[in-house]
Order: structure tokens, then sequence, then C-alpha cells
């Protein structure tokens, strides 16, 4: 998008949003939900801090978004019913 | 129509007429008359702005920039230790591109406390990017406020501007001044219409980090805009002159120089004095002339050097000391002199609000109608009327 | 698995707003706690926010040039400026006449309660209209970990090593007070830990004209040397120990957002964290008592505003 002078704003200005920057490769273990175990609570897509647990609406079960994914673990260690297990990530 | 009244006044009545949005100020002698002007005026209602009372100088610029950001034209001035405190912000103003324009009462910066006129303040600030305009009586000054809104938010510029008077010398002066209506104002300065204003439709983040591989090219940016300001200056000049009748010279004056065997480069009201001794020189067949330096930033280096090629001796007046080899005005003339053969000399006078008088710049013509007769400079920099005992003055 | 004492919500309800101001991709360390808050602050206000901010992890977060993570426009600045460029935004607003955009100053500890202090005080001593939030990590965390003015006494951070030992100072700066004292409109205290009550407070603050003060606990696994999963229980127990205390404070009177009947020992929260790893019993007892002291003062405000 950006290659030479030119092509610069008047400004520095950024809107270009960050979703193509892959913070799933910063973690070395990932969370992995247990459908059987989880009651759809949401308090794992409430604390993720990454915005990577994904609940497109009301009733669907979490997943992870594992390409934002950092690994911190505060979606395993909140959840009420230990449905979240994190594992080591496979390389 | 004609009124009586210091630059400071002067000053507040081209921000009036500007119809400037948000005006953030904070006090500092000499300039803070303009603030009280403009309190005054939006009290009575005939500024329609925003007046805030700052906590500091650099809380001022601070705000000026936000205010900005949102499409506001804004104002503020200062002078001294207000100027040094903002530096930091004087640079982002420069490098987040907003057209602040700002009056500064040049002065002294302590210590010791000095609270009289001389261009230290502003010299001090030559590198930080904003265009440097300097004044030689009051009316310039209303006038330049008006032309530097025009050049400062053009969108081929948006970079801010200084408006410098001698503190008290200007500042506090009481001088005629022709204050012009505002219908001409109005067709004279356009409403300011940033590209990228900060807008709730179309978020963007204004001045985040920027990386080492774009970084020199945002700051070419900043260079190529001072450059076509060259440009934007004469126009807004010329207009100027068409609208209301009055212009100075573009950056540099020319005073009597075309024949002259000797120059004096000078900037602000100092300039004025030393036309009345040219003039007097004149009358006395001595061929002197007087290159008043009215836009230091941008730097006039092309004016600097067709001068150098007309005149051999060029005598360069500093009223500060940058403690360089010379003078700073000296060692930008000098460096675009470079390559030719003038013989130069540096006068470091009038600092912490001593005036410059006729007898010393009569002083300095003389000595530099010397320096062409003889070809010899006895020495490249004088402090003009130093104190030393010796009875050279 | 963590105690928690938000009932469980099995009816499948999202229980704060579900649409993001905010794209994932961003810099924050794993745990860290202030992309969190920047969140619920985004989901309380919505998309009529424009957010300045000075140095620091916020300027960093949210991506470099040409990338920005967040969907309200932003203003970056220098550190001490954060409340007077705030000021200026709403000032210029108010020219052009527009009046329902809410101006944010997001700024750190260390850019609120140290460098920007005299701007902070000047903005708020001239009624202006915004809500300043202070994301209080307890570090100036982007230069990497120095003790600020809100360091709690006894953490180590690389510029008191020695933690309790080597600091003068008399602890953290009670930044609510001063800015009661200096005149704010609406004061809260907000916690990663418990969403609703974020939102519920910020929203609160929105409704107010005048300036508005949220002091938010925002966790920094990195600077506070532990393990990043118990970022949220770690702010949890802040509260129930009462180290951090959820109140409001409006038009003279103090108001607890969370009640916490009987407050767990300090000891709890302390011992997630590496920074107070080298407290020694009589060091982690000055610190229940100053945490003692300090919650029984709130209460006594807390009753004299009665109601």
């Amino acid at each position: 998008m950006y290659r030479t002078l030119k092509d610069l704003p008047s400004e520095p200005v950024a809107e270009q949003n960050t979703e193509d920057i892959i913070t799933g490769t910063w973690r070395s273990i990932r969370p992995v939900v247990n459908e059987d175990k989880c009651i759809r609570c949401y308090m794992c897509w409430k604390y993720c801090p990454d915005m990577s647990i994904i609940v497109r609406k009301e009733g669907d079960y979490p997943t992870v978004d594992l390409d934002h994914c950092k690994g911190c673990g505060i979606c395993s260690n909140e959840c009420p019913r230990n449905a979240i297990k994190m594992q080591r990530e496979v390389l | 129509m004609i009124e009586m009244m210091t630059a400071n006044y002067a000053a507040a009545h081209g921000a009036r007429l500007a119809k400037v949005d948000v005006v953030a100020v904070y006090p500092i002698t000499p300039q803070t008359s303009i603030s009280e002007k403009c309190a005054e005026m939006v009290e009575k209602g005939e500024m329609d702005a925003k007046f805030m009372m700052m906590e500091s100088e650099h809380s001022a610029m601070s705000a000026l920039i936000g205010a900005s950001y949102v499409g506001a034209r804004t104002f503020t001035a200062t002078s001294s230790h207000g100027l040094a405190l903002m530096h930091e912000m004087l640079m982002w103003a420069v490098g987040a591109r907003r057209p602040i324009v700002m009056p500064v009462a040049a002065r002294t910066i302590g210590g010791p406390w000095n609270i009289w006129g001389e261009h230290q303040d502003v010299i001090t600030e030559r590198d930080v990017g904003w265009m440097q305009i300097f004044c030689e009586n009051n009316q310039e000054v209303l006038d330049t406020v008006l032309m530097a809104y025009r050049v400062a938010e053009d969108p081929e510029v948006m970079l801010p501007v200084m408006v410098i008077e001698d503190g008290f010398i200007l500042s506090h002066t009481v001088d005629s001044v022709d204050v012009p209506d505002q219908e001409a104002v109005d067709r004279y300065l356009p409403p300011f219409r940033p590209e990228h204003p900060v807008s709730i439709e179309r978020p963007m983040r204004h001045g985040g980090v920027v990386m080492p591989d774009w970084w020199t090219e945002f700051r070419h940016r900043i260079y190529l805009s001072q450059e076509v300001a060259r440009t934007k200056l004469l126009e807004a000049e010329e207009a100027f002159q068409k609208e209301f009748g009055r212009s100075y010279g573009g950056m540099m004056e020319m005073y009597r120089c075309d024949d002259a065997e000797a120059v004096l480069v000078v900037a602000g009201s100092a300039a004025g004095t030393a036309k009345e001794v040219a003039d007097k020189f004149r009358e006395e067949g001595k061929k002197v002339g007087v290159a008043k330096l009215r836009v230091f930033r941008p730097f006039p280096a092309q004016e600097v050097y067709q001068l150098g090629k007309k005149v051999r001796t060029v005598g360069v007046f500093d009223r500060s000391y940058t403690f360089g080899d010379g003078g700073a005005m000296f060692n930008e003339v000098r460096s675009a002199l470079h390559g030719q053969r003038n013989a130069m000399k540096n006068y470091v006078g009038g600092l912490g609000g001593r005036d410059v008088t006729v007898k010393n710049i009569e002083w300095i013509f003389e000595d530099l109608l010397k320096i062409a007769a003889s070809s010899k400079v006895d020495r490249m920099v004088e402090w003009v009327a130093l104190k030393d005992g010796t009875g050279r003055w | 698995m963590t105690m928690i004492d938000d009932p469980v919500n099995k009816h499948y309800k999202f229980t704060i707003p579900q649409e993001e101001l905010m794209t994932p991709g961003h810099s924050a360390c794993p745990g860290c706690g202030e992309p969190l808050a920047l969140r619920y602050l985004l989901k309380a206000l919505g998309p009529r926010t424009i957010i300045n901010l000075p140095a620091g992890c916020a300027a960093i977060i949210p991506g470099v040039w040409p990338r920005y993570s967040l969907k309200v426009p932003l203003v970056d600045h220098a550190f001490e400026c954060t409340a007077a460029v705030s000021s200026g935004i709403r000032a210029a607003l108010d020219k052009k006449g527009v009046e329902d955009v809410t101006v944010v100053g997001w700024a750190g500890d260390g850019g609120t309660v140290d460098i920007g202090l005299q701007a902070l005080s000047g903005a708020v001593d001239r009624n202006t209209d915004f809500l300043y939030v202070m994301y209080d990590n307890e570090a100036y965390m982007n230069t990497g970990i120095q003790c600020s003015g809100a360091t709690p006494c006894g953490a180590w951070t690389t510029t008191t090593p020695g933690g309790k030992h080597i600091q003068q100072r008399k602890g953290k700066k009670p930044i609510m007070e001063m800015m009661i004292a200096n005149g704010i409109v609406y004061g809260g205290t907000v916690s990663v830990a418990y969403p609703e009550d974020f939102i519920r407070t910020i929203r609160r603050a929105k409704s107010i004209p005048g300036p508005k003060f949220i002091h938010a606990y925002s966790p920094c696994p990195s600077g506070w040397r532990m393990d990043p999963r118990k970022a949220i229980e770690v702010s949890r127990l802040a509260v129930r120990t009462g180290v951090f205390p959820l109140y409001e404070f409006q038009e003279g009177r103090y108001r607890f957002t969370k009640e916490i009947k009987k407050r767990k020992p300090v000891e709890e929260y302390l011992r997630l964290q590496g920074r107070f790893k080298h407290l020694t019993p009589a060091g982690v007892a000055e610190v229940q008592a100053l945490v003692d002291r300090e919650y029984e003062e709130l209460e006594a405000k807390v009753e004299a505003g009665g109601r």
C-alpha cells in the first residue's frame, strides 16, 4: 500500500486495522474448549484481552481465534467449570 | 481604520480578524497583553473564540494541537521562558502538521532574569520547523498574523508560524496601525479546512508510532512543505498587497542595496532604525543599504546569495548570541554566501533590552564602509557598544 | 479455576455489549490489563468518542503506522499534556457546536500522578467536560518497570530493587482524593475483573457534564512478575482484599459500587505477584495494616455521606 514518499498521507495518520498482524505466533500454550463442560457463560469471551474468544451470537459455544490468541491463559483460569484447558502449542 | 495601539494589541486584532476558533494562553512578560486583549474582546463579544487560561505554556501549545486536530483555527502567544517551556510541543506541532500561528514577543531567556527584548528565545527555536517571520513595526505584526494563517493552512504547507515582535520595543510601544475591515479579511482568508481532521465517521490515529522504515519520508514531507512555503509566502504577500495595499518586500526586503558598497543584514525593529540611518548616509553620498531579514525560516538562501553577488561587503546584525563561531544569523548568511568572496562581519547587539541606537548603526555603517574600502576585516565578531573600557564605542 | 462472585449466567447472555470497537493483533503483552480496560471503555462509550493519549504502554499497544486497532479517532501527544490536549479538543468541539462526542484522556499512572499532574489539575480547574481515565499498572511499565508515584510501598521495580527498603516515598499517591479536592464532578474506581461494573461506572460518568476522573486498575503480568493467566484473578483479589476498593464519588458523597462484607487477607493478593516476593511476614503485616487503615477511612467516608 505504501511504497514511496508520494503514497504517504499529508499527516502521519493511520487507519489500517491490526487484524493482519498474526499475534498467534506469540503463544507457547493454546486454549482448548471442552463443549461438554462448557455452560456458555461467556466469561472467557469477556476477559480475553485480545478479543480472541469468538462468540458469534448468544447460545453459541466459544471458539478460539488461533490467528490472534497469545496464549495468556486468562480464559482457562476464569472458566467456572474448568472447560478450557491450556495445551502445549504444536510448532 | 487607523488606530493607535501596541504591537501586542495589533496581534490580538489580527487574531480577531482571522476569526480564530480557540485561544489558549498563559501570561509572560512582555506578551501578556495579547492574551488580555483577546480575553477582553471575547468578553465583549467582539471575538467569537473559545478562550482558555492554561496552567503553563506547555499546556497552551498542547491544547492548541488538540483543538487544531478537530479543525479549529488556533492562536496563542508567548515569550522567552514560555517559548522554551513549549519547546517539546513546538516540535510536536510541526510533526503533527498543525497550522498554529503564534506571535512571540522576543525576549531574553535567563538566568539571570531580564525581561527585555532580544532574539535569543526565537533563535533558539530555529531548528524545530516552525516558520519564523520578524516584524519591523506594529502594522507589520497585524498584517503578518493574517498572512501567516493563509500560508500555514495551505494544504501544501500545513506548518505552524511564529510572528516575531521585539519585546517591549514593539510589544509595548504605541504606533499607528491601520486595522483592516472584517469583510476584506474574510475575502483574503478562507476558512480552515484540514485534510485529515479528527472524525467519528472516519476514525484514524493521528500521530502514532512511525518506525525507522518510514520516519525519514515523513520528515522529508515536512522539508518539502517548508520549501513550498517560500512560494506561498510570496503569493500571500502579493494577494495582501492587492486587497490591503501593503507589502513588505518578500523574504528579504532589499532597501537601497542595488548599488551599495556595504549592506547590513538585520531583523526586527532595528531594521527600521537602520533604514533611517541608510537614508542619512545616502544623502551624504555614502553608499550603504539595509537587507531586512524578514522571513528567517524557511531561510532565504537564494535571496542572500543574490545579494552577495551584487554587494561585496556584508555585515550581519545578531540580536542574540548562540555561542557558535559567530552569531546565528551571521552563520546562516555566511553559509548561504558560500563560494562567493564576500567580506563579512558579525555585529552582536541590542541584547537584554539595550536599544540599538542611531549612533550604533552609524558606527556599524562606517565600519562596513572601511571594510569595503580596505578589504580587510579586523575581527569577525563585534559586540556593539560593549562597555569594555577601551573607548572603542 | 478461580472463585468468582459474579453469578454464573446460565441463560447464554452477554452481560456486556457485544460489539467490539477494537481489533485483535494489537501489541499488548499476553494477559495485559490495558487492552481489556480500553475494550470495556469503548463498549461503554460507543463510537462517538475521541481519545487522546500520551507516551506509555497505551501508545504502543494499538499498533504502529500505518496500523491502528481501535475504531474511534485517537490523538497522540507528548507525555505530560494529556488533560491539556483533552481541553483543547473539547474547546474545538464546543466551538463547532458538537455536543454528543465524549472526550477521553487515557493516560497511565506515571503520566497522571507525576508528570501529568499539572495539566490534569488545570483541566479540572477549567471545568473541562471530559473523562480522564488513569489506567494504573503501578509503575512506568513502557520504559521497563520503573517506580512511579502510584507504585505501592514494597513493590519491586527496577528503580526500587530493594522494594520497601530503598523507597523514600510516602507510598501510592492518593490521586482520587487529590482530584476530589481539585473539583471533579465524578470520581470512580474500576477494575478489569468487574466488567459490568466498569461499564456501568463509565456510562454514569459520561452522563455527568464536567471533569470526571476514573481510576482503572490494570494488571501488568510482565511488570508485576506474575503468571499472565492470573491477571484477572489478581485484579479480583485486589478488590476483595480491599487493596483496590470499587467506589464512586459524586456531589460530596462516597458510595461503594462493590460491597465487600469480609475482606480477604492481603497476603492472598501479594503472593500471586513476584514484585512482592521479597516481603517478610513483617512487611506483609505492614501492608495489611496500611490496607486496613485506608479501607476503614473509606468506609467512614461512605458512612458520613449517608443516604
